[in-house]
C-alpha cells in the first residue's frame, strides 16, 4: 500500500467560500492509506508547496494528490515541487475543486462540499495505480517556419534570424511587408510607415539566415514539434526572379491596365508589375488573369523589352520541401468584405471608401500623390464624415468584438485631413473612444482639440446620394438629437476579419481558430502567443485585431518562445501517451485511422500496431475505438478510470 | 380563398375609403376579405417594456379570436399589422408569457396564425403576374413613390417583411399595375407616428423630408400602405406648408386606391373624398379617369 498526501487549497475564498475545507481534509485524512492531509490558503504559493515538500519528505509520500484549480493551471507547479523531493512527478494529481466545483456551485454549499470530497477520492483511486513516467527525449531540428511576410513575420523573422536560427519565410504576395505597406503614417507619432518597413523588409531580404519565399503558400505541413516537414507551393511568378534586375522596363511597357486591388480600387495597375514602388523583393509578377499573352497569345511586349531575358510565359508553380522545428503563423487580417455593407451605400456611392483606401490617398505614392480627393470627381471634400465601428461591435448583424485600431486611425485621418484642409470640416460618429495604449490618449485629446474635430456620439441609420452629396442622418445620443450631415466624403472604419484561408491552414497545421476564423491560443493569459497545437506560435492579426505596436510585441514573443524551444538539439514530451499491450493487438488499424495526429502506424512484420511517441499527444480516440481493449493511455488506463467512476456512482 | 379580416378602428373611420378599397380590389382579384367578428382595438403600439403583459392582452384577444375562425389574418394598417404579427410572434416563441395570457383570458392560443400584410397576399398568394393581367387602365407613365414607412419593417427580424434596408415589394406591386416606381432615400423613415399629437412640429419636419425627398426624386404620387403615416404626410400638409415655404404638395394614395384604378374600378367609389391633397387632376391628367 503507498502512502499519500492530500493537499487542499483555499484559493483565497475562490474555493473555501463555497467548499468546507477543513471538514474535506478531515474526512480524506480518514482514509486508510492517506498518511498526511492538509489544506492551506494558497497552496501553489511558496510556503504552500513548502508544506506539500515537508510532508513528502517527513511522512515518506509515495504519492500526492492537490486539490485546487484546473490542471492547466498548476499541475506542472505541484509536479516540480514533488519531483525536488526526488517523488516521480507522474505521482502527483490534480484534483479540481475550483473550475468543475466551487465555481459552479457557488449557491450549494453543502452539496459543493460533497462533490469536492468525491472528486479528491476518485483521484486518489488513480494515484493508487499511477506508474513512474519518465518525459519521452525527441531530437528537434533547430528551425523555424514563419508564414506571413506582413510586420508580424518579418519581426519574428528577423528576431529568430538575429538570435542565430535558421528561418524560412513564406509570403503569398510577391513582396514584404503585408498592410503595412498600404498605410500612410502611423499613430501615435504619425511616422511614415513605409520608409522603416523597407528598411526592415531590405535586411530580411538579404539576411544569410532567412530563406525568403514570395508569392508562395503552405501547401502541406506534417510532423510534430520540432520536426514539421512543409511543402511550399511556389506560385508562377513568369518571370526569372534570379535574372531580372528590377529595371521596371516590362511594366512601362506592358498595355494592359486594371483596377489595382493594392489601391483599394482608386488607382490601377499593370499585368506585369511590382506589388507597390520600391517593393522589396523589387521584382514584378505577371498576373495570369489579366496578361494578354495568357488571354490569346497576342501581346509579348515585356519579353521584347526585357534587357535580362528574364520573362518566362512557361514557368510552373513548383513545389519544395523543407523542414523546421517550430512555425510562426502569421497570416494577418482583411477589412470586412465590403459587397455586404450595403447599409453605408459602399459600393453604390462612390464617395463612401474605407480606411484603408484613404490610406492610399494619403500616401505619397498612392493613387491621388497623397492628396485627399473625391472619388466622384476629383475635388476636395470640405466635408468628411467618419463612422466608427462599421460591422464591428455589433452582435446582431456582424461582428461582434472590437477591431482595436478605428478608433486611433480614425482620429489620425481626420487630423491628416485637417491639415490639408484646413477649411474643412471633419465629422466623426463612434460608438466609445478607445485609446488605451501608450501615448493615444493624449494624442486623441491633442488631436481633437486642435484641430477641431467633431465628435458625435452614436450610429448612423442611413448613408444615400442627395444632390451630389452624401447624406446621412445619424443620431448624436449626447444630445438626445437626429444629426444630418451633407458631406462630401464618406470614410468607413470597416471591421477587422482574419485573413482568407486561415481556416484552412489551420487545419493543416492542426490549429483552431474560434467561431470569428482567429486563430486561438493555448491560453488567452497565460500562454497568448502558443497555439493549442505544440510549436505552432501565433503573431499579429490573425490571433485577433492589434495595431502594430501590439504585433511587434507579440512578434517578438514568439520569437523568443522559439528560441527557448530550439535552444537544445533535445525536446522533452510528456510521457502521458498511448501504449499498445502486443499480446492483445489483432492489428486491425481501426486506431491508424481515428488517430488525429498521424501517431498510430502498422508495423507489418510483426502485424500489430504501434504508438508513435513523439505524435502522440494523448488524446485517448484509438483507446476508445480499439475492439479488443489492446490500447491504454499511461496512467489514465482503463482499471483507474473504472475505479474512478466507481466512486462517483 | 378567403382572409380573416382584422380592420382595425381607423379603417372605420378616417381611412374608410381604405378599407372599402381593399374589400372591392379582394374581390376582383378573386378573393374576399371575411371580417372578424367582434373585433375591438388592436392596442396601438407593442409594449417596449418587457414585463407590460396588460397591452399584450388587446392584439392577443384578437389572435385568439382569429384562430377560433381560421388560420390566416390580414391585416390593411401597418400600426395593427405590427402589433398583432409581433405578439403572435411573442406568443408563438415565449412559452411562460404564452401561458400567463392564456390563463388570464382563459384561451388557448399558440401563436400558429399567419399574420399577413395586404400587400404580403398580393405578392405571395395572388402574385404579381396575375395582377398584371387584371389591368384594366395601366398606370403607364405614374411616377408613384412607395412610402414603406417604419412599421411594416421593423423591427427587421420580427416583422420578416422583406430586405432590412432596401426593401423591393412594394416596387414590384407598382410596377405590376404598370407604373414607375420612384426609389427615394425617404421611404423606409418614420412618418412621425404619434408624436403629430404631443410635438405635432416632429411630425411636421418628418412629412416634409419625406414628401421632399419623393418629390425630388421624380415622384408624382406618393403610396401609403398605413392610416397613421397618411395622416402625418397627407392630411399635415397645410401645416406642413405653413412652415416650410418652398413645400410643394403632392397627392398621397393607398396602395388600394391606385390597384382600383388601374383594375377599372369607378373613381367615385375610390374615396378621393377623405385624400387631403385631390389627386383627381393628376390622374386625369394622365388619362387613367
Amino acid at each position: 500500500m503507498k502512502r499519500l498526501g492530500v493537499f487542499i487549497c483555499h484559493c483565497g475564498v475562490n474555493i473555501a467560500g463555497t467548499v468546507d475545507v477543513k471538514s474535506v481534509a478531515e474526512k480524506t485524512g480518514r482514509v486508510e492509506d492517506v498518511a498526511h492531509s492538509a489544506d492551506y490558503i494558497y497552496m501553489c504559493s511558496e510556503p504552500g508547496q513548502q508544506i506539500i515538500r515537508e510532508a513528502i519528505r517527513e511522512r515518506g509520500l509515495e504519492g500526492v494528490v492537490v486539490a485546487c484549480c484546473s490542471p492547466s493551471m498548476h499541475e506542472n507547479t505541484f509536479r516540480k515541487a514533488v519531483k525536488s523531493e526526488g517523488m516521480n512527478p507522474y505521482l502527483c494529481e490534480i484534483a479540481n475543486i475550483r473550475e468543475q466545483c466551487s465555481w459552479v456551485h457557488q449557491k450549494e454549499k453543502t452539496k459543493a462540499t460533497e462533490k469536492a470530497e468525491e472528486i479528491i477520492l476518485a483521484t486518489l483511486e488513480k494515484v493508487r495505480e499511477n506508474e513512474k513516467l519518465e518525459a519521452i527525449s525527441v531530437s528537434i531540428n533547430r528551425s523555424a517556419g514563419v508564414i506571413g511576410g506582413g510586420i508580424a513575420g518579418m519581426t519574428a523573422a528577423l528576431d529568430l534570424a538575429e538570435g542565430g536560427y535558421e528561418v524560412l519565410l513564406i509570403e503569398k504576395e510577391q513582396a514584404l511587408g503585408g498592410h503595412m505597406t498600404q498605410l500612410s503614417k502611423t499613430f501615435p507619432d504619425l511616422h511614415p510607415a513605409l520608409p522603416d518597413l523597407l528598411a526592415k523588409a531590405r535586411e530580411i531580404e538579404r539576411h544569410p539566415k532567412i530563406d525568403l519565399h514570395c508569392y508562395s503558400e503552405m501547401e502541406d505541413v506534417k510532423g510534430y514539434v520540432g520536426n514539421f516537414e512543409l511543402t511550399i507551393r511556389k506560385k508562377a511568378t513568369s518571370v526569372d526572379w534570379g535574372r531580372c534586375n528590377g529595371c521596371g522596363l516590362c511594366i512601362r511597357d506592358c498595355p494592359v491596365e486594371y483596377v489595382s486591388p493594392f489601391e483599394r480600387g482608386l488607382g490601377v495597375r499593370k499585368a506585369i508589375d511590382l506589388l507597390y514602388p520600391g517593393s522589396v523583393p523589387q521584382k514584378p509578377v505577371i498576373r495570369r488573369d489579366h496578361c494578354r499573352y495568357f488571354h490569346d497569345g497576342s501581346c509579348r511586349k515585356c519579353e521584347e523589352v526585357c534587357p535580362e531575358k528574364a520573362i518566362r510565359f512557361d514557368q510552373q508553380d513548383e513545389r519544395i520541401g523543407k523542414k523546421v522545428g517550430a512555425i510562426v503563423v502569421a497570416t494577418g487580417f482583411e477589412l470586412y468584405p465590403t459587397e455586404q455593407l450595403g447599409e453605408y451605400g459602399y459600393g453604390e456611392i462612390p464617395d463612401v471608401i474605407d480606411g484603408l483606401a484613404l490610406e492610399r490617398m494619403f500616401s505619397v505614392d498612392g493613387p491621388t500623390q497623397g492628396r485627399i480627393i473625391r472619388p466622384s470627381d476629383g475635388t476636395v471634400p470640405k466635408e468628411i464624415v467618419f463612422i466608427q465601428c462599421v460591422a464591428s461591435r455589433d452582435p446582431d448583424r456582424y461582428m461582434p468584438y472590437c477591431s482595436r485600431i478605428c478608433c486611433m486611425y480614425t482620429a489620425k485621418q481626420a487630423k491628416i485631413y485637417k491639415e490639408q484642409v484646413p477649411d474643412g470640416q471633419p465629422y466623426i460618429f463612434y460608438m466609445d473612444i478607445r485609446a488605451d495604449a501608450k501615448g493615444y490618449e493624449e494624442f486623441l485629446q491633442k488631436t481633437i482639440e486642435e484641430k477641431g474635430l467633431l465628435y458625435l456620439r452614436g450610429r448612423v441609420s442611413r448613408v444615400f446620394q442627395d444632390d451630389g452629396k452624401v447624406r446621412i442622418l445619424g443620431v448624436d445620443t449626447l444630445t438626445g438629437k437626429m444629426v444630418e450631415v451633407a458631406a462630401d466624403m464618406v470614410v468607413l472604419a470597416t471591421a477587422i476579419v482574419p485573413s482568407q484561408g486561415v481556416k484552412d491552414l489551420a487545419s493543416k497545421l492542426r490549429a483552431t481558430v474560434d467561431r470569428h476564423g482567429f486563430l486561438t491560443e493555448a491560453h488567452i493569459k497565460l500562454y497568448p502567443v502558443e497555439s493549442s497545437t505544440k510549436g505552432i506560435y501565433l503573431a499579429g492579426c490573425g490571433q485577433s485585431p492589434k495595431d502594430i505596436s501590439d504585433t511587434v510585441s507579440q512578434a517578438s514573443a514568439t520569437a523568443s518562445k522559439i528560441q527557448a524551444l530550439l535552444s537544445t538539439d533535445q525536446l522533452l514530451q510528456d510521457p502521458l501517451i498511448a501504449f499498445v499491450d502486443e499480446n492483445i493487438c489483432s492489428g486491425c488499424g481501426i486506431c491508424v485511422e481515428v488517430c488525429p495526429y498521424e501517431a498510430r502506424e502498422m508495423n507489418s512484420r510483426r502485424g500489430i500496431s504501434v504508438v508513435h511517441s513523439a505524435l502522440c499527444q494523448g488524446c485517448g480516440a484509438c483507446i476508445a475505438a480499439c475492439p479488443n481493449f489492446a490500447c491504454e493511455l499511461r496512467n489514465s488506463s482503463s482499471v483507474q478510470t473504472l475505479r474512478m467512476l466507481e466512486t462517483f456512482v | 380563398m378567403d382572409y380573416l379580416y382584422f380592420p382595425g378602428c381607423t379603417l372605420y373611420t378616417k381611412a374608410k375609403n381604405f378599407d372599402q378599397t381593399a374589400r372591392d380590389c379582394s374581390l376582383l382579384l378573386g378573393f374576399q376579405l371575411k371580417e372578424l367578428p367582434n373585433w375591438t382595438c388592436c392596442g396601438a403600439t407593442f409594449p417596449l417594456a418587457t414585463d407590460n403583459i396588460m397591452a399584450l392582452l388587446p392584439p392577443s384577444r384578437i389572435l385568439a379570436r382569429a384562430r377560433e375562425e381560421g388560420t390566416t389574418l390580414t391585416t390593411l394598417c401597418s400600426v395593427c399589422f405590427n402589433v398583432i404579427k409581433r405578439t403572435n410572434r411573442l406568443i408563438r416563441n415565449d412559452g411562460d408569457k404564452r401561458d400567463t395570457i392564456n390563463n388570464f383570458m382563459e384561451t388557448n392560443y399558440q401563436g400558429d396564425l399567419r399574420v399577413l400584410h395586404y400587400l404580403e397576399i398580393l405578392k405571395q398568394d395572388v402574385g404579381f403576374p396575375r395582377i398584371q393581367e387584371k389591368m384594366k387602365k395601366p398606370l403607364t407613365g405614374l411616377k408613384a413613390a412607395p412610402y414603406y414607412g417604419c412599421m411594416l419593417l421593423r423591427p427587421f427580424e420580427e416583422m420578416e417583411f422583406d430586405d432590412k434596408e432596401k426593401p423591393t415589394l412594394f416596387e414590384g406591386f407598382l410596377e405590376a399595375m404598370g407604373a414607375e416606381a420612384i426609389d427615394f432615400p425617404y421611404k423606409i423613415e418614420c412618418c412621425g407616428s404619434f408624436q403629430s399629437v404631443g410635438s405635432p412640429e416632429v411630425a411636421t419636419e418628418c412629412g416634409y423630408k419625406i414628401l421632399g425627398s419623393a418629390v425630388k426624386n421624380g415622384a408624382e404620387v406618393v403610396v401609403s400602405t398605413c392610416p397613421l403615416c397618411t395622416f402625418n404626410i397627407d392630411h399635415k400638409q397645410a401645416d406642413i406648408k405653413q412652415k416650410y415655404l418652398d413645400f410643394k404638395p403632392i397627392p398621397v394614395l393607398y396602395f388600394t386606391q391606385l390597384l382600383g384604378i388601374a383594375m377599372g374600378l369607378d373613381y367615385q367609389t375610390l374615396g378621393f373624398g377623405q385624400n387631403f391633397v385631390d389627386p383627381l387632376p393628376l390622374l386625369k391628367g394622365k388619362g387613367f379617369i
